[in-house]
């Protein structure tokens, strides 16, 4: 192979090949045009997304084809799998619970954080920062410890049981709190809150203040300028944290393990089990791809719903 | 324009914590009146009009519009509109949209509103221009966007913050002819906050002109320029030559004074506004200041020599050292006795009318 160019010609930033010139381009001269240069510039972080990102999805979607023959996997294209995840009821309910769950999590998530962004926000004068920071010291403690905190907070002798008690509103300690799906529901919620406060405060910093004056200048009042203006421009960060929240808590097993008892299982946790002790691979691929499409679908439903919502704000 | 007064403006101050950015000012502006605030930057035009719009309140005085009392109410309660200097184009709203959004809670109906959105467009010239996005718009466009957005309300007063600055030069102009008209055909009173002399002295029937939150001076164009009141004004507004003084002189309403290197000088002082000999300043404006050319015959003469001469197409600009004169003299001719030919270091006979002198204040 012969070098196109020599080092004196890199200043010319143009073309592979001078005009005129025949001979094919070489690899050298290929990563020497923009789009080559763009191509080495991003290699290392694609190299890095495809190894860790697209690499299991693909070992799954493969996996999700085949079939577990004792101890090993018979290679043979096959639907069964799916067939199994999408009829048997035990996993179509696990999988609807989860749905369910996800959705409820990530809409009282929002709803929760978005007065929280809106005050850092509006209201936080030169504090910003400061507030951020202070919304992201619960975070610090491990992802356990917080729901095992929950377990201590709805539990039988609880401190919300405890708490009824001593004021008397109950006579004896409520088994409603702990152990069920509205138990999920809390716990995850508390454990997205930042993450759904981060991108909703972003979409509210981005708002020109001087359109809410205009509206003000234009004859609306407090409520009508959030509904003209806030909540319509913040909108591509309410779908940001819906997403954010939803799409990671279908597939949550910890928190359903710890404080949803019977009741609050999910889908992950029968993906969990497949892969582990019932050692069944290709089904528990099969769970996972499932969801993951189900989950899409769900999401995408809810981003048209949204913009559908904006477009009749006005 | 009637002699009605519109807004009412009484001894407004506002702080900002211990810093006093406006104030006291008062002023009454007229019904149906072309009224400009004028000022360097940072002088608190912005902020007396954001007082009069209810953006902000007052940290002392009133502020009444056409005879009741503001305090406490907030824009949308106010017959005032404003044009943001940013313009404040929603973004997320098409132009229609964007001219409509005031009339959205009249509830007027969909004829009526469409009816009146497409009238304020074809008022600022943007029709057709409905179905584009508020963020895909020029800075022209955008401009007559916020203006038709805050006509159709048919607000009393019309807020203007700055709406031309971030135009350019030749559209600027354009627009400046184009608003002057449109306030006399539709009569309403607009407040128009500006930093350019000319946009001020070119549409305003009065300016307001501001320095460090204070009201300088209220006059109309010609006043301000011809009577300015302090020397701060008159350097604002245009050139002024200020003369090296002696021996300023007061008696009832005239005035005497000698100039050094351009002998005595008596006259008026104007509109009654007394002066305070210790604290007055002589000036001339560069073009009531004229060369005479050999063979003329003039009174005064004026005997200089050019230091300086600069260019600029129709006009040219001398510096003229004058004996006796602590600062050359800036000298505006226009260009068709042929100013731009005289060399630079030659001697110049200069001359003035009698009542060409402005007695000022600082
Ligand atoms: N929210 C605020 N907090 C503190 N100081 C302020 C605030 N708003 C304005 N100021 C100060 O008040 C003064 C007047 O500001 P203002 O915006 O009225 O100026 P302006 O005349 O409109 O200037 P420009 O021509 O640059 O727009 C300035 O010194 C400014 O720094
Ligand atoms: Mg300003």
């Amino acid at each position: 192979m012969k070098f196109q160019g020599t080092l004196g010609d890199t200043h010319q930033d143009g073309k592979a090949g001078g005009q005129g010139r025949t001979a094919p381009p070489t690899i050298q001269a290929a990563l020497r045009t923009e789009t080559g240069k763009g191509w080495l510039t991003i290699s290392p972080p694609l190299l890095y997304a495809f190894l860790l990102l697209i690499g299991p999805i693909l070992v799954i979607f493969a996996n999700s084809f085949w079939t577990q023959d004792y101890l090993t996997i018979d290679r043979t294209f096959t639907l069964a799998n799916y067939k199994a995840a999408l009829s048997e009821p035990i996993y179509r309910d696990l999988l609807l619970r989860s749905l369910q769950v996800s959705v409820s999590v990530s809409i009282v998530t929002v709803v929760l954080a978005f007065p929280v962004a809106w005050f850092v926000s509006f209201r936080g004068g030169r504090y910003k920062g400061l507030w951020l920071f202070i919304i992201t010291v619960p975070f610090w403690s491990g992802y356990l410890l917080r729901i095992l905190s929950w377990k201590v907070i709805l539990g039988y002798n609880g401190v919300i049981n405890t708490g009824l008690l001593h004021l008397g509103i109950i006579s004896e300690p409520l088994d409603t709190l702990l152990y069920n799906t509205t138990a999920v529901i809390i716990t995850l919620a508390h454990s997205w809150a930042a993450f759904a406060i981060l991108p909703l405060f972003v979409s509210l910093e981005k708002i020109d203040r001087t359109l809410l004056e205009a509206a003000a200048d234009l004859g609306d009042g407090p409520v009508r300028r959030f509904m003209r203006i806030t909540l319509p421009l913040a909108m591509p960060g309410i779908i940001a944290a819906l997403m954010i929240v939803m799409i990671p808590t279908v597939g949550d097993y910890v928190t359903p393990k710890l404080v949803g008892g019977k009741d609050g299982v999910m889908i992950a946790n029968a993906i969990q089990v497949q892969f582990g002790k019932a050692a069944n691979w290709p089904l528990g691929a099969a769970l996972a791809v499932s969801t993951m499409v189900i989950v899409a679908v769900v999401s995408g439903a809810m981003v048209l719903l949204l913009l559908g919502f904006r477009r009749l704000m006005k | 324009m009637t002699n009605e007064t519109m807004i009412g403006i009484t001894d407004v101050e506002k702080h900002y914590g211990s810093f006093r950015a406006l104030g006291p000012v008062s002023a009454e502006i007229a019904a149906g009146e072309f009224f400009s605030l004028l000022g360097p930057s940072g002088c608190g035009k912005t902020t007396l009009l954001r007082l009069i719009g209810g953006f902000d309140d007052p940290t002392s005085g009133a502020i009444m519009i056409s005879g009741m009392s503001m305090a406490g109410l907030p824009p949308n309660k106010r017959p005032t509109n404003m044009v943001f200097q940013s313009y404040a184009i929603f973004p997320h709203l098409n132009v229609a949209e964007n001219v409509a959004y005031g009339l959205k809670r009249m509830r007027l109906g969909r004829e009526e509103e469409s009816r009146r959105v497409d009238a304020a467009l074809a008022q600022v010239e943007l029709t057709g221009l409905g179905p584009r996005m508020g963020d895909q718009l020029s800075g022209g466009q955008r401009q007559r966007v916020a203006l038709a957005r805050a006509l159709v309300m048919r607000p009393k007063v019309l807020l203007l913050d700055e709406p031309l600055s971030a135009l350019d030069k030749k559209l600027r102009e354009q627009m400046q002819v184009e608003l002057r008209h449109l306030q006399r055909q539709i009569g309403i009173t607009f407040v128009l906050v500006t930093h350019d002399q000319y946009e001020a002295l070119g549409m305003s029937d009065r300016i307001a002109v501001m320095f460090a939150g204070r009201i300088a001076q209220i006059a109309s164009p010609r006043e301000i320029y011809q009577n300015p009141a302090s020397r701060q004004v008159a350097d604002f507004l245009g050139g002024m030559n200020f003369m090296t003084c002696r021996d300023f002189r007061t008696q009832g309403a005239e005035y005497s004074a000698l100039l050094p290197g351009l002998g005595t000088i008596a006259g008026k002082l104007d509109n009654g506004r007394g002066i305070d000999p210790d604290n007055a300043t002589i000036g001339i404006r560069p073009e009531r200041l004229r060369i005479v050319w050999d063979g003329e015959t003039a009174d005064p003469k004026i005997v200089g020599k050019v230091i300086d001469r600069h260019y600029y197409g129709e006009i040219t600009n001398l510096l003229v050292s004058i004996e006796g004169q602590e600062n050359p003299v800036s000298v505006v001719e226009t260009n068709d006795f042929g100013a731009d030919d005289i060399p630079v270091g030659s001697s110049i006979t200069l001359t003035h009318d009698r009542d060409a002198f402005v007695v000022m204040e600082g």
